[in-house]
Order: C-alpha cells, then sequence, then structure tokens
C-alpha cells in the first residue's frame, strides 16, 4: 500500500525498494565495526576478516593487547620460547635468536616439506624442532606449551599479509584441500562451502557466518572454548556440526584444507590471538 | 593457572580517578563428572577477589559459578597518595594468588 501511494512514475517506488534492501543487507552483513579506520584494515579486495562478523564487544577485546585473553599464551610462549629443554639442552631461542626475527614465518605456512614429501604447518614444524634439534618429547595438540609458541610466532608476525604459496610443489596438496572445502560431507550432507560461501553474512542461530577465511586470527581465544584453539580444532567443530566424523587434529587431509582456507585469507592481516565468540 | 596480570598507571595526579584492569588466568572448575570414568571432579573456582591500596582493602568480590574462566575485572580508584596495589584471588582448592602495583602521585 505504502509503495503503491508514492509511486509516481515508478522512480520513487524503485528507490524505496532499493534502499529497503541496502537495509536489509547492512544488517546481515553484521558488518557493525567498532572503528571505521579497522574496516578498512581487515577487509582487503573485497574479502572480510572474520573480525568483521563478530559484535563490538568482541572486536574491542582483540583490539586490546590487555583485555585481550590470548595474550596469556603469547606470553607463555615467550617462557617457552627461552626455556632449554629435551637431551641437547637447546631452546628455541638458541637457534633462531629472539622471537621478533620469526616475523614473516606464519604467514607462509603450511609449506611443502621435501622431507616427509608432504605440507607442514607450523605446529607441526615446532614439534619437528623438538624432536629434531632439542631431542625432546613432541608437544600435543592444543594444550597450552604448543598453543603457546605457535600463538606467540603468530603474534610477532601481526599486520602482515597471509601469503601462502600454492604453486610448484604444494600444488597437489592445495587441489586436495581444495576438494575437502566443496565436498559435502556428514549426515547433513554439507560441504564447508554451503555455509561460508553461499550463506556467509546471514544468521546461524544468534551469529553470523563469516567468510570462512581464518588463515589468519588462529590460534584463536574463543569465548565459546574459554582458551586458546588451533584451527584444526575448529575444523573439527565444523566437521562435528554437519555431523561427520572429524579427523584428528594434524592430519594431512586437515592440513591441506589448511593451506586452501589459508590461501583465501591471502592478503588480510594477521592478527593472532584473535578473539571469537 | 594463576598467572596474574594487572594493568596500573604508573603515575597519576592527587585526586585523580584510575581505571584498574586485573586477568587472571584460572580454569575455574565446575563441579561436574569426569566424561570417561564418572568419578566426580570437584569444584574449583576462584571464589573471592580482593584490592587492597596500601595494604587497606578497598573492593572486595565474592564470586559464584557463572563466572567464566579466565576471569576478567575492571573497576576505578581515586588515588590520594603514592603507595602500592596489591591483588589477590583465592580458589577453591585454598590457593591464593596475588599481584603488585605501584603508583606514584605526583
Amino acid at each position: 500500500m505504502f509503495g503503491t501511494r508514492y509511486r509516481m512514475g515508478g522512480v520513487a517506488f524503485t528507490a524505496l525498494g532499493a534502499l529497503a534492501v541496502a537495509g536489509v543487507f547492512t544488517l546481515g552483513a553484521g558488518s557493525a565495526s567498532a572503528c571505521e579506520e579497522c574496516k578498512g584494515k581487515f577487509e582487503v579486495d573485497g574479502k572480510k576478516s572474520g573480525y568483521l562478523y563478530s559484535n563490538p564487544s568482541t572486536q574491542a577485546m582483540e583490539d586490546d593487547d590487555f583485555d585481550n585473553p590470548g595474550m596469556l599464551w603469547v606470553e607463555k610462549g615467550r617462557k617457552l620460547w627461552a626455556k632449554k629443554d629435551g637431551k641437547a639442552n637447546k631452546s628455541c631461542q638458541d637457534c633462531h635468536g629472539a622471537p621478533e626475527k620469526m616475523r614473516g614465518v606464519y604467514p607462509v605456512y603450511p609449506k611443502y616439506d621435501p622431507k616427509t614429501k608432504k605440507l607442514i604447518n607450523i605446529e607441526q614444524r615446532i614439534n619437528r624442532c623438538r624432536t629434531e634439534k632439542m631431542q625432546a618429547k613432541p608437544w600435543k595438540w592444543d594444550k597450552d606449551n604448543l598453543l603457546g609458541v605457535t600463538a606467540l610466532i603468530g603474534y610477532v608476525s601481526r599486520g602482515l599479509p597471509v601469503n601462502v604459496k600454492i604453486d610448484g610443489p604444494a600444488k597437489p596438496f592445495f587441489e586436495k584441500g581444495k576438494a575437502f572445502y566443496y565436498q559435502r560431507r556428514g549426515q547433513l550432507d554439507m560441504a564447508c562451502k554451503h555455509c561460508h560461501e553461499d550463506n556467509a553474512g546471514k544468521y546461524i542461530r544468534a551469529d553470523f557466518i563469516s567468510e570462512g577465511r581464518g588463515g589468519g586470527n588462529f590460534p584463536t581465544y574463543r569465548l565459546k572454548w574459554q582458551k586458546l584453539g588451533s584451527l584444526h580444532r575448529r575444523f573439527k567443530g565444523c566437521n562435528k556440526q554437519v555431523r561427520a566424523k572429524p579427523y584428528k587434529q594434524g592430519a594431512d587431509e586437515y592440513v591441506n584444507l589448511e593451506l586452501f582456507v589459508k590461501w583465501r585469507t591471502n592478503g588480510l592481516p594477521v592478527e593472532v590471538p584473535g578473539v571469537r565468540r | 593457572m594463576g598467572k596474574a596480570r594487572v594493568k596500573v598507571p604508573k603515575k597519576a595526579k592527587k585526586g585523580e580517578i584510575i581505571t584498574i584492569k586485573t586477568l587472571i588466568k584460572h580454569k575455574m572448575q565446575r563441579a561436574t563428572k569426569d566424561k570417561k570414568t564418572g568419578k566426580p571432579i570437584k569444584r574449583n573456582i576462584i571464589h573471592t577477589f580482593e584490592a587492597k591500596f596500601n595494604g587497606k582493602p578497598f573492593l572486595t568480590a565474592e564470586w559464584d559459578t557463572g563466572i567464566s574462566a579466565n576471569p576478567y575485572t575492571a573497576f576505578t580508584h581515586r588515588v590520594s597518595e603514592s603507595g602500592e596495589y596489591e591483588f589477590v584471588w583465592k580458589d577453591d582448592a585454598g590457593q591464593t594468588y596475588t599481584a603488585k602495583a605501584r603508583i606514584e602521585v605526583a
């Protein structure tokens, strides 16, 4: 009725229609950013970080290094970095120097490893250093020690754009990761893309679905987990939600998927440790 | 567990109201059963938080279930003299965690 009453040659009506659509879109996109500046930072070439799908209070938590609970793990990582361990009695610092020298490492992993002839990600790289160079026991996935050092390596690369290489020997693994992403699975018969490509920005219960560009913020402090968690833990959660049997953290399938997800994140800044709901 | 972080400004003017932020790493284990063995797990949460200035408490909080893990607390305080802040957390396991910070009042 309203539309027809003010319909003057169709122009006004079209304008109204466009306005209504625009209104719905802003609501649906959930880009209620805490600051305009962050919006530019976390949106590159039309790619949006999950940061922009969080609500302002979660964003504020990530922005302030004191409020960000993930920083507790970064501090723990810093201690472990200098701690001597294993039969070789070496610390990370003995070979690599200060953690700040690792700036630029986080954005390029996972990458091809000629030794095992498959991909290797940061967690696996840390554990390889531990077993081979330090002759110490490898750390368990998603325990404080491994999370701490991984978060530290991510933290020192903050602000750098994610930049993984998918050509050369990494190519077949990238293709496998891509296939995983588009493969329907589980009782709900859903692929990653059904949420993160087709329905990104829409509500999933009370939250917005992100674009699945999680290559720059993991390990992330999830308020639901009440601790830091790895990207692979997030993969497991997603797989469980579509009622598929998840793989283990560090499984080849997940490392390949990690490369694909990180490639989707290429260009967005590293924001470790991120905070998400 | 029990690693505390506090943020207190180093300097302040007399009579100024400052903001103090505190964060402590704590599991805040609720009473439950072990998923595999079915054995009960005792509650272990921080039940008392106290902020003192020069030994005198000015804020005491009694926490109960429903406080998240790694609790974060922020509050304000009017400073009138230089001195030392002391923050104390007490949990069900009988552990006490403390953190200290100094402030100079000009």
